[in-house]
């Protein structure tokens, strides 16, 4: 499209409706630093400020709490603690493990013990260290293995199986089993977790929460004060970034400093800083695992056993959720035709770790990618190759049964068909890896870079190109359902509301742009307001990359109505039937009249039609059963794959990504520049976790890292010299909102190329230095300097 | 345009002017262990400013401020405010990210200043909880250069301090590279150097029993030093106010270094070992680097490594020396460079005292010094004998940017007409419990012939005589390995090229590495 045509007034471009890259809805409130964030927000007068103070111990026996000398402090209000719940002691979460604020047992060495209320939130901090704390200190399994051999769960465990993998794996001419980690990750959200309660009159409570679950925190919130779901207003306008770790946990801090508030009878407001959201909330699953793999000569996989031990902290929080995402994609874009993946959700005195973009999916998918890197080296092929051979395939006619033993299985697998039973119907995984391998010389460059290896002595060059497949939907199928509420004003301005959050992922500007296409208006005549629990209720969590397909097709639907009414009134008007009516750049046109939409408005709302609406919507197609992890979890599946290039000092083990070409696939893009916002922010986000982000925790159970001078997000230099991300040209083929795909999240696992690289880089080094590697090769993630250089060195 | 009238009590806070949207806004009462960032919120309402991670290493607290130096120049800084002493930016115009379109001394051309219309432009921001921050640091950058956008490398250094989480950066540098296409929002600076001399001299001089003490003589400096042995000797505060965000800490007084002129001033002497560079303890990190890099260009992008912009532009040399971290970039350095602190005390009846100390002496301990309650160290001497020695400085870490050094390693030598090695310094960090000078290293190499054979020796020794740390950082067996790994990386930057392999830099084996058979561009949109 020309984009000097494109622009002119009253054209697509100009009303800014779906496939226009506009602006984040928000940016010039955030360049003028004049976005509110829950700590902008003026509070009301006599507003105190809780501080928490934490327990200090992993694991041990609570046996007092003094808060005497705090207390005794100028500015002090209260110390807040578990006999102050009016309510349930308990969170009200399925498995309900999680105490409010614990009575007996200290759980994890940063679990909030008590609150401390004061006049400002220096003080409160100050006065939070003269509380003492008496514990009794009892031996703390920190360990996944420990905690597997004791039967330490915080969920029990589960298998996925299909086929006979012993025997496939027996019958096969390779084997490798391997074993490896991937450590977990801190959210770092700019914005830390931040929640101001205010009473209001008649025991009802508002809550201003930096929440991706505003329905979640009222729900938590009701319980703990003894009130009604009604009686608890929950608000959102914005969050400084979420990426998961705001969508149990935020919960906890608004409960927190409802509770305090409720105790002291005046608004309370709860910031945790920055080390204390590190010790405090949780993070990234850690995963161990340890594989066995039967591949034939060409690296065509025949059977895996994968071993999934994931560290959950001391709650299940959302691990049992977490971990089943990780054995839905321990397949990732590949078919497996004996596979048996078992799954332990260990529980270890440590923080509860909980959802992070891609939600166990990039621990399954990085089990797999590590995998097939391992079966090329092995076999001495090239690693794009073997991966080629092992896509998901649409199925023959003729369902495929070669290597199987008839009398291990009665129904064949397809070769289209995931681990847990579910066809891959939509799948472009062949020609978008073809293309991008294309696209970025992938040939060309592996020889080229083979030939630089060979001459340099420290510095080696690794290469890999990564598919993703991702599946769309929570897989808890009831979370999938969204209610949006449109108002149109009688000047023809609207206001949307819906039930999803903003947390910087461009999802209010994304759902403006659909309603301002449905009523064809500009979209300067949309605006959307703060999340509200008083609006749009029962609202899901804005997770699971599903914000805009819930929510947006929720809000369109809403918008429908409106317009469907608007086109009715004006086909009496003119004689003509509603559907000769068009919407379009703020104008109405019927075959005898054209009128501009606020005319058509007035008229209507003259005539007394009703001009706002509810919408509703609930994913089709989807079931699973929970037992036996089968049946159709996921709506669609998201793709996408990435080439990446590093280099390594294999005397240092520093890295640097050179370059990075993305193909990805959006379906029809409704913000192009949004999109591609979040497959760099995902990619990057991806890289810090496998590269530079490394949790470390001292024996005695405390995190050592708990701030961004020993923590290592990526830094603008840490971003690849070549850059390239394309966007695969086919709308989405289920029938989704303006025909886009969900990006959330699937991007952050284009980064699985970062890994794979590094990992051919070390093979590289190992092979000048005469060390093995047609076996596993010995690196954990996150790959530090210290541990590349291990494992370059390593026998 | 601001109140005299109010002569502080004897132990009370001094005023605090500052230049602020084109006129002087006077506060009181302020505490002298209040940071800029919680005045700019708490008491201006300034909430475009925000906290991330009150260490100085997110950036979202970001603010600009300008000065007059001694020599008359208007001074560009990007400070962190959360570490950063409110009453340590008295008389200086600050700003903030929604300032920028509110101060009239900048003339606007559209609603937008061009930072933040080339921020939204090029969807630079997601959760925007970061860009504020990302704003003032290429607001910094904007008025310190004539109006040509910043290059990658450059903008990469500018933003160096700046953490998203949200975006990976790729739009932001677009932006830093955009910001000047868009016509100039020019600043009136004659007003701004009137508004920062009224407020300068609406500061005045704080008198003796003020909580906050910012002498500007070296006089007042050492008297205020003898007087409250107990205030809390800051400069520019990057690390000390760790202990008012992390450790809760208060602090009654406050001695501030930073205003006074002996201790910002650059300057060349000679005495009897020698011509010297002394480079005064106040002096920012940022042109004390710059100073050695002049005549040391491989210490240009070891710099750089320093920490992030805003930390180099906030904290001191003096600063670093003095808190003796055994993992400071700077005092490897200063320790191969043969550098002295100078300390310096008024004594009653003898008058000012001074004393030298080579830096490597200076440690007596983890975080412990030579320095005496009531000694000021003042300078740091860098030998200036000609000929100069060679210099190279590394440093191994997480991260590239903006992160704390694992293990660092300077080298200085001097060969003779021979080739063999007349005179050689070498300083570590991140190996004891203190910088070290690793003396057994350099007895390997003095009067053998430089090179492979010598270095390998000299790590040999080296490795064998410190016991490192072993942290969250770094296991103490990858950080001895290191040693060895750094000093090999010296041999292979200073010895002849071998045909066909890559020329490492000063800095790493892999700044010179560029990818392969693909054009380097940035590229955004889908094609």
């Amino acid at each position: 499209m020309n984009v000097a045509d494109a622009a002119l007034p009253g054209s697509p471009v100009a009303c800014g409706g779906c496939g226009v890259p506009v602006a984040h809805e928000s940016a010039a409130g955030h360049v003028c630093g004049t976005a509110p964030y829950l700590d902008d927000i003026p509070v009301p007068r006599g507003t105190l400020h809780a501080a928490p103070v934490c327990a200090g111990v992993a694991h041990g026996r609570l046996r007092g709490v003094d808060g005497e000398a705090a207390l005794a402090l100028p500015g002090v209000r209260a110390v807040v603690t578990a006999r102050d719940v009016v309510g349930e002691g308990f969170f009200p979460t399925p498995a309900r493990d999680e105490p409010v604020f614990p009575t007996e047992e200290i759980a994890y060495e940063g679990q909030v013990v008590a609150l401390v209320v004061a006049d400002d939130e220096r003080t409160a901090r100050a006065a939070a260290r003269a509380v003492r704390l008496e514990i009794e200190p009892l031996p703390a399994v920190l360990d996944v293995h420990v905690a597997h051999a004791q039967q330490h769960y915080v969920l029990p465990p589960v298998h996925v199986c299909r086929g006979d993998p012993d025997a496939a794996l027996a019958r096969a001419p390779h084997r490798l089993q391997g074993r490896f980690s991937a450590g977990g990750q801190e959210h770092y959200y700019l914005e830390t977790q931040a929640a101001l309660a205010i009473p209001v009159e008649g025991h009802q409570w508002h809550i201003c929460s930096s929440t991706q679950h505003p329905g979640e925190v009222q729900h938590w919130v009701a319980h703990a004060l003894g009130v009604a779901a009604h009686d608890v207003r929950v608000e959102c306008r914005r969050m400084g970034g979420g990426f998961g770790g705001k969508e149990t946990q935020a919960g906890q801090v608004a409960v927190w400093a409802a509770v305090a508030a409720q105790r002291v009878g005046a608004p309370v407001k709860l910031r945790l800083d920055r080390d204390e959201d590190f010790r405090i909330t949780g993070k990234r699953h850690p995963f161990h695992y340890a594989y066995d793999v039967g591949f034939d000569d060409d690296g065509v996989v025949q059977a895996l056993a994968l071993t999934m031990w994931v560290d959950c902290g001391f709650s299940a929080d959302l691990s049992g959720p977490v971990a089943d995402r990780a054995v839905f994609h321990a397949d990732n874009a590949y078919f497996i035709p004996h596979v048996a993946l078992h799954s332990y959700r260990c529980r270890t005195h440590k923080t509860s770790f909980t959802a992070f973009r891609g939600f166990g999916g990039p621990q399954g998918m990085l089990a797999i990618e590590t995998v097939l890197g391992d079966v090329a080296r092995c076999l001495g092929l090239d690693p794009l190759q073997v991966r080629l051979r092992n896509l998901y395939r649409d199925a023959p006619a003729v369902p495929w049964t070669a290597p199987l033993p008839p009398h291990h299985h009665p129904v064949p697998p397809r070769c289209d068909t995931t681990p847990y039973g579910m066809r891959v119907e939509d799948n472009i995984l062949e020609p978008l890896l073809q293309t991008l391998a294309q696209r970025c010389r992938y040939a060309e460059r592996r020889a080229a870079i083979a030939a630089w290896n060979a001459q340099q002595p420290v510095v080696q060059r690794g290469l890999a190109l990564t598919p993703v497949k991702f599946g769309i939907s929570f897989t808890a199928t009831h979370f999938n359902q969204a209610g949006a509420l449109v108002h149109v004003y009688t000047d023809g301005s609207v206001l949307v509301n819906h039930g999803g959050t903003e947390m910087g992922q461009g999802l209010h500007t994304k759902v403006a742009q659909i309603v301002a296409e449905t009523l064809g208006v500009p979209l300067t005549r949309v605006r959307v307001s703060a999340s509200d629990t008083a609006r749009v209720p029962n609202a899901s969590a804005t997770a699971a990359s599903s914000g805009t397909d819930l929510n947006g097709r929720a809000a369109e639907r809403a918008a429908q109505r409106i317009r469907e009414r608007l086109a009715r009134f004006v086909a009496e008007q003119d004689g003509c039937a509603p559907e000769d009516v068009r919407f379009a750049h703020g104008v109405v046109v019927s075959p005898v009249a054209q009128r501009t939409f606020d005319d058509v408005v007035r008229l209507a709302y003259a005539a007394r039609v009703q001009l706002w609406s509810d919408g509703f919507y609930r994913t089709p197609k989807i079931h699973y059963d929970r037992a036996t992890l089968t049946g159709r979890p996921f709506y669609y599946f998201a793709y996408g794959a990435a080439c990446t290039e590093v280099a390594i000092d294999t005397t240092t083990g520093e890295l640097r990504v050179l370059a990075v070409d993305v193909l990805h696939d959006v379906g029809r893009s409704i913000n192009p520049a949004i999109d591609i916002g979040q497959i760099e922010g995902g990619f990057v986000q991806g890289m810090g976790w496998l590269t530079t982000e490394e949790l470390v925790w001292r024996e005695d159970g405390s995190l050592w890292t708990t701030g961004a001078s020993t923590y290592k997000i990526p830094t603008a230099g840490d971003i690849p010299a070549h850059w390239c991300i394309e966007l695969w040209p086919e709308p989405n083929r289920e029938d989704n909102v303006y025909g886009s795909k969900a990006v959330g999240e699937p991007p952050f696992m284009l980064a699985l190329s970062v890994w794979e690289a590094i990992r051919d880089a070390v093979a590289s080094a190992r092979r000048r230095a005469a060390l093995p590697v047609d076996r596993p090769l010995p690196l954990d993630a996150p790959a530090t300097p210290e541990r590349i250089w291990r494992a370059c060195n390593q026998p | 345009m601001h109140d005299t009238s109010l002569e502080p009590p004897p132990s009370a806070p001094p005023p605090l002017p500052l230049v602020h949207r084109g006129r002087v806004t006077m506060l009181h009462g302020i505490a002298p262990d209040r940071t800029l960032l919680s005045v700019l919120r708490e008491e201006l309402g300034l909430t475009a400013v925000k906290e991330g991670c009150a260490s100085g290493d997110c950036g979202a607290c970001t603010v600009a401020v300008a000065d007059v130096t001694t020599d008359g120049a208007l001074r560009w800084r990007a400070l962190n405010s959360c570490l950063r002493l409110a009453h340590s930016v008295a008389g200086c115009a600050v700003w903030t990210s929604a300032d920028l379109v509110h101060d009239p001394l900048i003339a606007k051309t559209t609603d937008l200043h061009p930072v933040q219309e080339a921020m939204r432009a090029c969807h630079a921001s997601q959760c925007g909880f970061c860009t504020p921050g990302f704003v003032m640091s290429l607001f910094v950058a904007y008025q310190r250069r004539a109006g040509e956008g910043l290059g990658h490398e450059e903008a990469v250094r500018v933003l160096s301090g700046n953490l998203c989480r949200c975006t990976g950066y790729r739009p932001i540098l677009d932006a830093a590279r955009a910001m000047d296409d868009y016509p100039r929002a020019a600043m009136d600076e004659a007003r701004l150097r009137d508004l920062v001399a009224q407020a300068d001299a609406a500061r005045g001089d704080a008198p003796q029993g003020s909580t906050y003490l910012a002498p500007r003589t070296l006089a007042d400096a050492l008297t205020a030093r003898a007087r409250w042995p107990q205030a809390m000797v800051v400069a520019g505060g990057t690390d000390a106010a760790l202990a008012l965000t992390k450790r809760q800490a208060r602090w009654d007084r406050v001695l501030d270094v930073s205003r006074c002129d002996a201790l910002t001033a650059v300057s060349v002497g000679s005495d009897d070992t020698g011509p010297y560079l002394r480079i005064g303890a106040a002096v920012t990190l940022e042109q004390a680097w710059s100073v050695l890099a002049e005549r040391w260009p491989r210490l240009g992008p070891f710099a750089d490594r320093f920490a992030g912009e805003p930390i180099r532009h906030g904290g001191t040399l003096g600063g670093n020396v003095v808190n003796g971290s055994p993992i400071g970039d700077s005092m490897p350095v200063l320790i191969a460079l043969g550098a002295r602190v100078v300390l310096q005390r008024l004594d009653a009846d003898a008058g000012l005292q001074t004393r030298t100390v080579l830096i490597e002496d200076f440690y007596l301990g983890y975080r412990r010094t030579a320095l005496r309650g009531d000694e000021l160290l003042t300078a740091v001497d860098v030998p200036l004998r000609e000929p100069l020695p060679e210099v190279a400085a590394y440093k191994i870490a997480k991260r590239h940017e903006d992160d704390i050094s694992t293990v660092s390693l300077a080298a200085a030598w001097r060969l003779d007409p021979d080739g063999a090695v007349q005179h050689v310094r070498i300083g570590v960090g991140g190996v004891a419990a203190t910088p070290v000078r690793a003396t057994a290293a350099e007895a390997q190499l003095l009067h053998r012939p430089w090179g492979r054979d010598a270095l390998q020796r000299a790590a040999a020794a080296l490795q064998a005589s410190v016991q490192p740390l072993d942290d969250g950082r770094a296991s103490a067996g990858y950080r001895r390995a290191m040693l060895g790994a750094l000093l090999m990386r010296l041999a292979q930057t200073t010895e002849p090229g071998v045909p066909g392999v890559i020329a490492s830099t000063a800095v790493g084996g892999l700044e010179s590495v560029a990818p392969i058979a693909v054009d380097v561009e940035l590229q955004g949109e889908p094609s």
